[in-house]
């Protein structure tokens, strides 16, 4: 705590210091640049779901999982809590399926494929994007064509208004859970062409908040009811970010490194006579990446990137009333990726990637297997458009060595290679019937898989050297609408519909094993099938005295079923019940309104009725959970100094409730934030 | 305009469409699976142990006078304790009018009328694992002893000693790591030593305590990975080791007491056993590391004889059907065989009654990874 009050004052310091040194020319607005209509030529087939300025800072969310719960087809699984784990799976086909961009770099960890986007702020981001199968733009790496489900995170580029040089944002937040959580971001103009951007960012929370647990009798009666405060989910992190942006004839080019450091709490499960755990977890990542792109002629664009990350995981369990568990991890990336698009007629483009990645995992564990990985991805990819019609169609080769070393009984080392190749296609199909109308068809296929990790395979006791790949089958149906009226209270109403049936087969999971309790190894028998209907809906609204109003509905229903075991199909059998903890109805709704200098916002999101195994008997069966967050915020300027105050109350009506069972959530919460832009 | 009214009514459609109830005491299903059957045992309990973190601990009920089975009771008739019956059940016991049920990650012993499972209170053990008694005392292992900050946070482990008529624990024995089975045979204790938590070098001792210093005489080397005891009358235990799951594989050993000696090992794979008369009924799941595959046997060992006498009690070919045969337990009466298959161990579990011929007589669904069985009435063997 202390120290984070002090890191405060610092940054408040240093930001006064600074404006009294750069002598801002009086520019009376200082607006957020909007980045919207910067609509590059190659557009994509399948247009993402987006949030980004306005509408991405007004949601009540910590972290960028939490923004992305307002996607549809999107469920988080959510431990509570500051720092507790958060994963995201789309369309149900589970998140190691699930690929993450950062800055147009993947995002990696091939010890487990979780990417903890609480290690992400939004403090820097301005743009975060939802493709499903792929992006369907085909000037990308091969990685990009690797996932069956996309999150592109962009971070804030740059941008100087007038004779600006320099821009610089502090923002202080605090509240609930013993938050206090400062971020400096400061953009200095190099040159007419080359800027700078950092950006700090500290976070300390005791993570406490009070739950409540209670059961009735049938006939309303209270049987029990309890109330205690959820301990150990307290967190210290610090996060870093530099990155130079340049800009060169007919391209542009940037590098950035990140750092993040952090100790946290991992608040268990709350069961009977267990109120608190003491497991702790210690991550440091670093990565630098680069990227350089440029339209050599009319007919050829070139793109590469390239990545070293490094990255630390200590695991920690003191609890005497379990094993004690002391374990460290090390992981390294290299990636390298060269993207070359040939414009052939103005109306049908090719392009062909070709990355190679390297990983190493180290690791603190008995027989451990020291696995590497060498992975060469190619893709190749053509697009054409006529008339209305957009196709985008690619094959990704994927070509994988995994190298291990594991010990045998007599103590020697066994060194093993194995190398495998795998094809997969997708289609792409866009559709624009009328020209009149801004109304599109569309569709698409896609066949991806996602690798065993490291984990899956090596896992000291639990892995399955012999695992296969996890394929999952998408196919997609949809239709987009949206109209624009100037002379209407509806300035724009837009619109998408899509059905959806994906396929998840030779899914990996873990099956028991052997003679002792609690053996478990990693098998590819799970087969799930999913239907789904997405729909998502925006208008914004000019209502008069220069009201504004932004509303935003998502609503997804899935039926994800689990196909793994034929013969299970008896009493209480999990053949062809829902997976664990996807509902079946599940929606969110923002409304944004904003007069003068006032912004009020309203969000709330859905949860059905869900089941925490295949077996869907009622002792299964977890209740519908929903929360009402609101917000308010009001901008004025004091000086030079662009100010936003905001004030947040999250789950408004004090919800009690799990995601995952036995892992309470907290009820109302608050949250402060001051923001301030020179 | 119409539309996104449209669009409003049906979000808030969708928002009352299934809302949040009170969480409501589960009331137990009744099954009826079988025709009555009268005998001085009322019925049997069934302790489904649930996997860690899951809070699934679930206490299930056989009535044989109504041939009825009774799922989750726990919650039911204690209606008033918070979190139920708690988290993965390992062992369960009935001594004089009490019942205790180990549950392992809960950390307690919870003692129960025997009758009908209403709590009497419960004994705060860390990771406890088995229980046994001995004139009046309730004997129970555990992982939780004191840890060798210095040797790799080595824990070693204990056995306490409590007073079932106070439920208070009167001493401790420290024993092995990671003790399991154990089994009281002529004035002294044997505890089976796993070693669990130290993989790759498992214990394989058993600790032998004197009951009435109640300290440990002396550790008898026996095999790898020490799990479960079955002491037969005869001044035999009989002990399982599990292996070290890759090159060891999982056997069972004879050892006589009196002669402090092993006096024959069997290559039988065994995850749980049972002993009638002269029989010790035997599940085994055998992993194989180089067939990546799993090998099950339903086994039969004569103990005066000492030599397997069948290697599949199941005569009728329902061991086909069944995935993961976990828990065992043979009605003393009847010689009925109840046999639980944990399947997939996240799924509900299968309870299966055999006639003493092995001929399927009823099965039933359980709750998660059904394990622990104890006998209500009289004339129970164990």
């Amino acid at each position: 705590m202390a120290r984070g009050r002090f890191l405060f004052f610092l940054i408040i310091l240093c930001s006064f210091s600074l404006t009294a040194q750069s002598k801002l020319d009086s520019i009376q607005h200082l607006d957020e640049v909007k980045i919207v209509a910067s609509k590059r030529p190659y557009a994509t087939v399948i247009p993402a779901q987006t949030l980004q300025g306005k509408a991405l800072e007004s949601l009540n969310s910590h972290s960028v999982a939490d923004a992305i719960r307002y996607f549809s087809g999107v469920q988080l699984k959510d431990y509570g809590g500051v720092g507790g784990v958060k994963t995201i799976d789309i369309r149900s086909m589970g998140s190691n399926h699930m690929g993450v961009f950062y800055d147009g770099i993947q995002l990696g960890n091939a010890q487990n494929g979780q990417i903890d986007l609480g290690k992400f702020s939004l403090d820097n981001i301005e743009g975060i994007s939802l493709y499903n199968g792929q992006k369907s733009d085909i000037f990308q790496s091969a990685k990009d064509f690797g996932s069956a489900g996309t999150i592109y995170l962009n971070t804030r580029r740059p941008r100087f208004e007038g004779n600006k040089k320099h821009n610089l944002r502090a923002i202080f937040r605090t509240g609930s859970f013993g938050l206090i959580n400062p971020s400096l971001l400061w953009e200095y103009k190099l040159s007419d062409n080359v800027n700078l951007s950092t950006s700090i960012e500290y976070t300390s929370a005791t993570g406490k908040y009070k739950f409540r647990y209670k059961k009735n009798f049938s006939d309303g009666t209270l049987a029990w009811d309890t109330t205690a405060t959820r301990l150990n989910g307290d967190i210290y992190a610090l996060r870093a970010e530099i990155g130079v942006f340049g800009q060169i004839n007919n391209g542009q080019w940037n590098i950035k490194a990140y750092y993040y450091d952090s100790e946290k709490g991992i608040p268990g499960a709350i069961v009977n006579n267990v109120w608190k755990s003491a497991q702790r977890q210690w991550d440091r990542n670093f990565f630098a990446q680069g990227s350089f792109r440029k339209k050599f002629s009319k007919v050829y664009d070139f793109k590469i990137n390239a990545k070293y990350a490094r990255d630390y995981m200590r695991y920690n369990n003191p609890d005497t009333t379990l094993m004690y568990i002391d374990n460290k991890f090390w992981q390294q990336e290299l990636y390298i990726s060269a993207v070359n698009k040939f414009n052939i007629l103005p109306s049908w483009e090719a392009n062909i990637a070709i990355d190679y990645q390297w990983n190493y995992l180290d690791a603190t564990l008995s027989q451990f297997a020291y696995p590497t990985r060498n992975t060469i991805l190619m893709a190749a990819a053509t697009a054409y458009q006529w008339n209305g019609l957009k196709v985008q169609a690619s094959v990704l080769g994927s070509f994988i060595n995994d190298h291990s070393s594991t010990e045998n009984s007599s103590g020697q080392r066994v060194e093993k290679n194995q190398t495998n190749n795998y094809f997969t296609p997708a289609l792409f199909l866009s559709y624009q019937p009328f020209r009149l109308y801004d109304f599109s068809l569309r569709t698409f296929y896609k066949r991806i898989f996602r690798m065993p990790t490291f984990n899956d395979l090596f896992y000291t006791d639990m892995g399955n050297a012999s695992l296969r790949p996890e394929y999952a089958t998408q196919y997609n149906i949809g239709a987009y609408y949206s109209i624009s009226l100037s002379e209407s209270i509806i300035e724009n109403f837009k619109i998408t519909a899509d059905a959806y049936y994906n396929l998840v087969d030779d899914k990996i999971i873990a099956v028991p094993k052997g003679t002792g309790q609690y053996r478990w190894m990693m098998m590819n028998i799970g087969k799930v099938k999913i239907k789904g209907i997405d729909v998502t809906a925006s208008a914004r609204f000019k209502l008069p005295c220069s009201v504004l109003l932004n509303a935003n509905l998502n609503y997804t229903y899935q039926q994800a079923l689990d196909y793994t075991d034929q013969d299970d199909n008896g009493d209480g059998g999990s053949y062809k019940g829902v997976i664990a903890y996807i509902p079946r109805h599940s929606g969110s709704l923002i409304i944004g309104g904003q007069y003068k200098n006032w912004e009020l916002n309203y969000s709330f999101i859905y949860v059905g009725e869900r089941y925490l195994s295949s077996a869907n008997i009622i002792e299964n069966r977890e209740q519908p959970w929903y929360t009402h967050d609101i917000s308010g915020a009001y901008s004025f300027r004091i000086k030079d100094l662009q100010l936003r105050l905001s004030l947040e109350v999250n789950n408004l009506f004090n919800q009690q409730y799990d995601v995952i069972r036995n892992y309470p959530m907290p009820g109302r919460n608050y949250k402060a934030i001051l923001k301030i832009d020179i | 305009m119409r539309i996104i009214i449209k669009i409003f009514i049906l979000s808030l459609l969708i928002s009352l469409y299934s809302c949040r109830e009170d969480d409501i005491i589960y009331i137990p299903e009744k099954v009826n699976v079988a025709t009555p059957e009268y005998t001085s045992i009322n019925g049997f309990y069934l302790l489904n142990e649930g996997n860690m973190g899951m809070n699934k601990c679930t206490l299930d009920y056989y009535d044989y006078a109504k041939g009825e089975y009774t799922r989750n009771i726990y919650g039911n008739a204690n209606p008033s304790i918070p979190k139920e019956l708690g988290d993965v059940g390992n062992d369960i016991a009935i001594y004089g009018s009490k019942m205790y049920a180990v549950i392992n990650t809960s950390n307690k012993v919870e003692v129960m009328n025997a009758v009908d499972a209403t709590r009497i209170g419960q004994i705060d053990i860390p990771n406890c694992r088995y229980i046994k008694f001995h004139k009046g005392f309730a004997y129970i292992t555990s992982y939780a002893g004191p840890v060798d900050i210095n040797n790799e946070h080595k824990q070693i482990g204990y056995v306490a000693k409590v007073d079932t008529a106070t439920l208070e624990i009167v001493d401790k024995c420290l024993v092995g790591y990671q003790p399991d089975g154990i089994e009281i045979v002529d004035n002294r204790i044997y505890v089976a030593n796993s070693g669990g938590y130290l993989v790759p070098n498992y214990e394989n001792t058993i600790s032998v305590i004197d009951i009435n210093s109640f300290t440990e005489i002396k550790k008898v080397e026996i095999a790898l990975n020490l799990s479960i005891l079955a002491a037969d009358t005869n001044g035999y235990l009989w002990i399982a080791s599990r292996g070290d799951y890759k090159d060891v594989n999982s056997r069972l050993y004879c050892y006589d007491v009196r002669k402090e000696r092993i006096e024959k090992n069997f290559d039988i794979a065994v995850s749980n056993m049972a002993l009638d008369g002269d029989s010790l009924y035997i599940i085994g799941n055998q992993w194989n590391e180089t067939t990546q595959s799993t090998t099950t046997n339903y086994a039969i060992v004569d103990i005066t004889k000492k030599e397997i006498v069948s290697t599949n009690f199941i005569s009728d070919g329902t061991e086909a059907s069944i995935i993961r045969p976990y828990g065992i337990i043979i009605n003393p009466i009847t010689k009925d065989i109840l046999l639980s298959d944990a399947k997939s161990y996240v799924t509900p579990g299968i309870l299966y009654c055999f006639d003493k011929k092995g001929v399927r007589k009823w099965n039933v669904r359980t709750g998660d990874i059904p394990a622990h069985f104890v006998f209500l009435g009289n004339n129970k063997n164990n």
